[in-house]
């Protein structure tokens, strides 16, 4: 039993910190708290869901062209909401404004087209049947979301280690103005991250979706709250906390539910994010890697 | 003086008959106040759906010796306030006899009391919590609250050899509390050993950490109290970590639902619920109602629909048995009314609940569809 629960927290950490990838990445660089990113979550999940069931398209082809779509959405909607805040210089609290107002708005419009009740991918569309290594069972799908989460994170890494890009993205993440001067085209940056944010959101939304097969227009809603703490935990646009902070939070919360009360889950998981901020304001681990590496 | 005569009194007839003719014929005002729009909408058009079907029926040969029921639906959007103001217009403006509704038993602590001081009876056909019918002497439901299904559920799977069970529950949820409360009060009373009990959020997605304890503690039968969303999940996590197959699902209200099929597929295989009402019940009362449905709307009833045709009848019945459109007096015929209709036999307790869980059908998820257990 403790061989599965260790299992089951970290493969409930790697959804998290699968979650908050593109949440850290925004919040890194554009130094706004932007609430629409659940909804690119929830929006990936549903192009995926209509790519595959009423297009027809096996998962492969409808993960990679519903996360590209989710982006594009991200595209749109950021450069709509804020291309006029960052121009006026608003405070972060006026960006959070916004953003909870929008993704307020997008998620009941969405309802309104989708629907509120649950939804699932097709079934069969992955194998269902577990497998068991050891006593311990894991499906496809929670395979997937690991071996997405570990890609993911280094490709995220080695983008802004490595490439001009990156190179661009972390500039306009330590200083917008001197980026600027510096001859960066800030807002194609700019647009550049929310893509990418959208990209990860929506391919977060699609493996998610897939694992707990729970599709419906709120789940990015309801993802936000941890995706909060693994964000904080692990350090704003910081890559590799947020998957440390991500796997940390499965565990605490399986550790509690499984050995303690089910019923103090979230209790815990929150007074832990109460108990970091005090410690440690900036993070678990003080830094972020978008901003110093 | 003769013509004068035959004059006056052919006036009078003349001036007469359409105010007789007028009053035998006027229609007998009854309200329903249902959710008909926003996102719980599907169960307010389900009812306004039965209640309707029942009254074509009803109005073909009328009550109170021939005048007919005018029934004004009015749309709570789930909403209290706007069920209450449904209610003052019902009352108020349209001067009704009875009001049949509202949707939720939220609804029902909001409206019942406004429709008991007015002592204009209420009859709620989808109001399951318990404390419903306390509101007030005016208050009644057709709704078998959980507390009387449950039991009946348990005693299945007991025969079944059922020994010893872990309960499960969404604990920020009332309905999924009340109906936790209910289904361990059934345990221990049918002598059952209760290994664990876990809790969830009703939006929660993962359920690994409940399911592996549990499995590890191989009770014969998991309890689970919650809305479909969290229940499908629910079963999801334990066939893929394994679960005994042999372990059977119970489960309350909530999993009563096409949807649990729909989203855990065979994983659901073996659930047991109890209903008070199923489309498959053999009865030529309900085979006559399922074929009427479908004649009319193109589509299946649903339990919500049943509930209410039956309670469009017994509304009927207690309006001809009070012999005339008075509230009291309705109120009064409403407590002795007895019906045989879609949902079994049917009569109030003195409490003005359902008194009998005759009608109460214990169904199994077979293949991603109901069936009535064996």
């Amino acid at each position: 039993m403790l061989a599965q629960q260790f299992v089951n927290g970290v493969l409930l950490g790697a959804t998290y910190a699968l979650f908050a990838l593109g949440f850290t990445l925004m919040f890194g660089v554009m130094r706004v708290i932007n609430l629409t990113y659940g909804f690119y979550f929830s929006a990936g999940a549903y192009l995926a869901l209509f790519a595959t069931r009423d297009a027809g398209l096996p998962i492969w082809a409808a993960l990679p062209l519903a996360s590209i779509g989710s982006g594009l959405i991200a595209v749109v909607i950021d450069a709509l909401l804020l291309t006029r805040l960052r121009r006026v210089r608003a405070s972060e609290l006026a960006s959070l404004m916004v953003t909870l107002g929008a993704v307020l708005a997008l998620y009941s419009l969405a309802t309104t087209f989708v629907g509120a009740d649950i939804r699932r991918f097709p079934i069969g569309i992955i194998p269902e049947a577990a497998y068991e290594f050891a006593g311990v069972r894991i499906t496809a799908a929670q395979i997937l979301i690991l071996l997405a989460t570990s890609v993911l994170v280094g490709g995220l890494v080695a983008l802004m280690r490595g490439t001009r890009l990156g190179l661009a993205i972390r500039a306009l993440a330590e200083r917008p103005d001197a980026a600027g001067l510096m001859g960066i085209d800030t807002t194609r940056v700019a647009a550049i991250v929310s893509f990418l944010s959208g990209v990860l959101a929506g391919a977060g939304g699609v493996l998610i979706g897939l694992n707990f097969n729970a599709i419906q227009p709120y789940m990015g809603e309801e993802m936000m709250l941890r995706g909060f703490v693994v964000i904080i935990v692990g350090g704003l646009g910081d890559i590799r906390g947020a998957l440390i902070a991500g796997v940390l939070l499965g565990l605490v919360e399986v550790a509690t539910a499984g050995y303690f009360v089910s019923s103090l889950k979230d209790a815990v998981a929150f007074a832990i994010l109460v108990a970091v901020l005090w410690t440690r304001p900036s993070g678990l681990f003080g830094r972020a890697v978008i901003r110093r590496a | 003086m003769v013509r004068r005569t035959f004059a006056l009194a052919f006036v009078a007839a003349f001036a007469a008959s359409p105010l007789a003719v007028r009053a035998q014929a006027q229609p007998v005002p009854v309200g329903a106040i249902e959710i008909l729009s926003g996102p719980a909408a599907a169960y307010g058009i389900a009812i306004k759906a039965g209640l309707e079907l029942a009254l074509d029926d009803i109005n073909q040969r009328g009550v109170l010796g021939g005048r007919k029921i005018a029934l004004t639906v009015e749309d709570s959007a789930g909403n209290k306030d706007q069920a209450i103001n449904a209610a003052r217009k019902l009352i108020g403006r349209d001067k009704v006899i009875a009001i049949i509704g509202p949707t939720l038993s939220n609804e029902m602590f909001a409206v019942g009391p406004v429709a008991n001081e007015r002592k204009v009876p209420i009859l709620g056909t989808s109001t399951t919590a318990s404390g419903i019918t306390e509101i007030g002497p005016y208050v009644f439901r057709n709704a078998l609250p959980e507390s009387d299904v449950i039991p009946v559920t348990l005693n299945k799977a007991i025969s079944r050899g059922v020994k010893t069970i872990a309960l499960m529950y969404a604990n920020d949820d009332a309905f999924s509390k009340s109906g936790y409360d209910v289904m361990k009060a059934a345990a221990q009373k049918a002598g059952l050993k209760i290994v664990a009990e876990e809790t969830f959020g009703s939006k929660d997605t993962d359920f690994s950490a409940q399911i592996t304890k549990i499995k590890s503690l191989a009770p014969d039968a998991i309890g689970i109290s919650a809305l479909v969303e969290p229940v499908s999940g629910v079963l999801l996590a334990a066939r893929s970590l394994g679960m005994d197959r042999k372990t059977l699902f119970v489960g309350g209200n909530g999993s009563n639902s096409p949807k649990l099929g729909e989203i855990a597929g065979a994983a659901a295989d073996g659930l047991l619920v109890g209903s008070p009402w199923f489309i498959g019940k053999p009865d030529a009362t309900n085979q006559k109602f399922v074929a009427a449905f479908n004649a009319k709307y193109g589509r299946d009833p649903d339990q919500f629909a049943a509930q209410a045709y039956d309670a469009m009848f017994i509304m009927a019945a207690a309006i001809d048995a009070a012999g005339a459109a008075d509230t009291e007096k309705v109120a009064a015929a409403l407590g002795k009314t007895r019906y045989s209709g879609v949902m079994g036999p049917f009569s109030f307790t003195s409490g003005r609940d359902p008194a009998s869980v005759e009608g109460v059908v214990v169904l199994v998820m077979q293949g991603g569809k109901f069936v009535i257990a064996p």
